[in-house]
């Protein structure tokens, strides 16, 4: 009783705070560090550091007063936030965050459930946030929010067919889908997936950047073309929504790559024997390392590169990245059954 | 018990959104209907012990093919009010008499149904992915890729329907 | 205690409420969608029977119906899109031009 209902809940409360922690103090990160590469620095007022910023967005966010449009359509309206912010905090529910531990009897598994057809089920519910940006878009009955929202959609629907091609290959070589299989999978061979498919890694790197809406893809709500892209008529509590939806994505991007090619929650080299005094770091304490540095390099990348035209990123995502993750799959299925 | 409440709840759930996708006056909120009826048919699927088909509809049916409906719909956006019912009584004496076929065909099921005894509930090993993907690559070959080129056949199909000039 | 009678029910009644979709409503993209209810119905029971009789050629072919369906909704929709692009209507009542 214990174990199948109290404890799934107690993780399932732990994940989401810590997830929505983590988005704000994302938000804080990703304006210090962009700060610093442009030589200056960033939120310095609220707290030693800029440290409490959040915390007085939080507040200005909820004391904002919520404006709906003349003739939106209200329910829709309404709706479209929750569509996009659910899918983005339910992916959580597979991604496995640590060893299995033991306390007085009780073993607290360490990810909330273990779904047979894990990696399938965060794809597919990346596919349902989609909605939420379209009807978005097109409850504000407005003109640029209508246009952000086509284009925007149509950029998410273009990269996730690249994103699951290389998805496929993981599988291949893990032969699960289980993400706790995945990492056990990692284990047994002694190498993180990214080194065995560094090909599959880099696509399902720029898929992810294109998937979550973030420079150098970030066209459809960048400020200088279409006003704000599909939230332009959302304040205060719904933007807010759309905005924890965006670093929540991005968070679950990084994690799934934390998982699939990093190694989870393995320590480097699991398998050395003489390294193995790197397992004294708890398993979870790995998977937050390389989940923060995967999300440092989305924001060094936001720091750095030019923003793609659109007809320039819909013709990488369709001309070049689908082509190259399925002659990747092409290619791991044959050294598969010949060496 | 747990078992019997979520069917019902589910049961009721399909059937009210499939409802509520006939009759919608606005196209949008019936294809919004028609993604929480796949949602519900899906989670229906997940009892069923078909956790693999379950995913698979969220992810082509209700993330991809209505994705694609939504998108029609806006670009068809129509001025003027959506459809006038052409005849009221129409759809009354079209709505009895498939009530009446419905009756019958109930009927027919409960008479065949109650002959024969269902089977309890095995488990289906879970390793179903691995069963499918064995079934289609074995015994359903070509139907598998029959059902790829049928699929390039439909692609090609659309965009060529679709361009504006060729 | 659910038997596949019960599936069966269901997914007749969902099959029905296509039907009706199909045959009352003018609006053409909500007849494609009536049709993918019925799909669906159909769906239902081939996957209530797949675990009634354990085994796995039910789904197997369910997965089939869903690409055909997928197929189907992608044609439908670019024959909707061309023929508003020249009459700029979606009433299937004013889609009669082969009519003599």
């Amino acid at each position: 009783m214990v174990e199948t209902a109290i404890v799934p809940l107690i993780m399932i409360v732990i994940v989401l705070v810590a997830v929505l922690v983590t988005v704000m103090y994302i938000v804080l990160l990703e304006r210090k560090v962009q700060a610093w590469v442009q030589v200056r620095l960033g939120p310095m007022r609220v707290g030693p550091h800029g440290t409490l910023q959040p915390l007085a967005d939080v507040l200005k966010l909820f004391v904002k007063e919520d404006i709906t449009p003349a003739r939106a359509d209200k329910w829709v309206f309404t709706a479209a936030p929750i569509i996009v912010l659910v899918p983005a905090l339910i992916a959580f529910a597979v991604i496995p965050f640590g060893r299995d531990l033991t306390l007085f009897g009780i073993t607290i598994p360490g990810r909330i459930a273990d779904v047979n057809v894990g990696l399938l089920y965060i794809i597919s519910v990346a596919s349902i946030g989609i909605y939420g940006i379209i009807l978005g878009g097109w409850a504000s009955n407005s003109k640029y929010p209508l246009l952000a929202s086509l284009r925007s959609s149509a950029q998410l629907i273009s990269y996730e067919i690249a994103v699951t091609m290389t998805l496929v290959t993981v599988i291949m070589l893990a032969g699960t889908l289980s993400m706790v299989g995945i990492v056990d999978a990692q284990l047994s061979k002694g190498w993180w997936f990214g080194f065995m498919q560094p090909v599959a890694f880099f696509i399902y790197f720029i898929g992810g950047l294109a998937e979550t809406n973030r420079a150098p893809f970030d066209l459809p709500e960048a400020e200088q073309e279409l006003v704000a892209g599909f939230h332009t008529e959302y304040s205060g509590m719904r933007f807010a929504f759309y905005f924890l939806a965006e670093y929540a994505n991005m968070i679950v991007v990084s994690s799934v790559a934390t998982t699939l090619f990093l190694g989870g929650w393995l320590a480097p080299f699991p398998n050395v024997a003489w390294l193995s005094f790197l397992g004294f770091v708890p398993g979870w304490a790995w998977f937050m390392l390389k989940t923060f540095g995967f999300l440092y390099v989305f924001l060094w990348v936001r720091a750095t590169l030019p923003r793609y035209r659109y007809d320039q990123l819909m013709r990488l995502g369709w001309k070049w990245l689908i082509p190259l993750a399925i002659l990747n799959v092409v290619v791991t299925g044959l050294l598969k059954v010949l060496v | 018990m747990v078992e019997a409440a979520a069917f019902y709840i589910l049961a009721a759930l399909i059937l009210g959104f499939g409802a509520l996708v006939i009759t919608a006056k606005s196209t949008v909120h019936s294809v919004l209907f028609l993604v929480a009826d796949f949602l519900c048919v899906a989670a229906l699927y997940v009892t069923l012990q078909a956790q693999f088909l379950a995913v698979i509809q969220v992810m082509v049916y209700a993330g991809g093919i209505v994705v694609l409906y939504l998108f029609v719909v806006m670009l068809v956006n129509l001025k003027r009010p959506p459809e006038a019912h052409s005849d009221p009584r129409r759809r009354g004496r079209l709505g009895f008499v498939m009530a009446v076929a419905v009756l019958a065909e109930l009927v027919a099921i409960f008479a065949v149904g109650w002959a024969k005894p269902a089977t309890a509930a095995g488990a289906l090993s879970p390793n179903n992915v691995e069963q499918i993907g064995r079934a289609l690559y074995t015994d359903y070959l070509i139907p598998f890729e029959l059902a790829s080129i049928l699929l390039l056949v439909a692609m090609i199909g659309a965009i060529i329907l679709a361009k504006r000039e060729l | 205690m659910i038997t596949t009678t019960h599936y069966m029910v269901l997914s007749a009644a969902l099959f029905t409420l296509g039907v009706i979709g199909v045959l009352t409503r003018r609006n053409i993209i909500i007849v494609f969608m009536s049709i993918e209810l019925m799909l669906n119905a159909a769906n239902i029971n081939l996957i209530a029977f797949s675990q009634q009789m354990q085994n796995a050629i039910g789904q197997v072919f369910a997965v089939f119906v869903i690409v055909v369906a997928a197929a189907e909704a992608a044609v439908g929709l670019g024959i909707i899109l061309a023929f508003y692009r020249n009459k700029e209507t979606v009433n299937i009542d004013e889609m009669s031009l082969l009519r003599w």
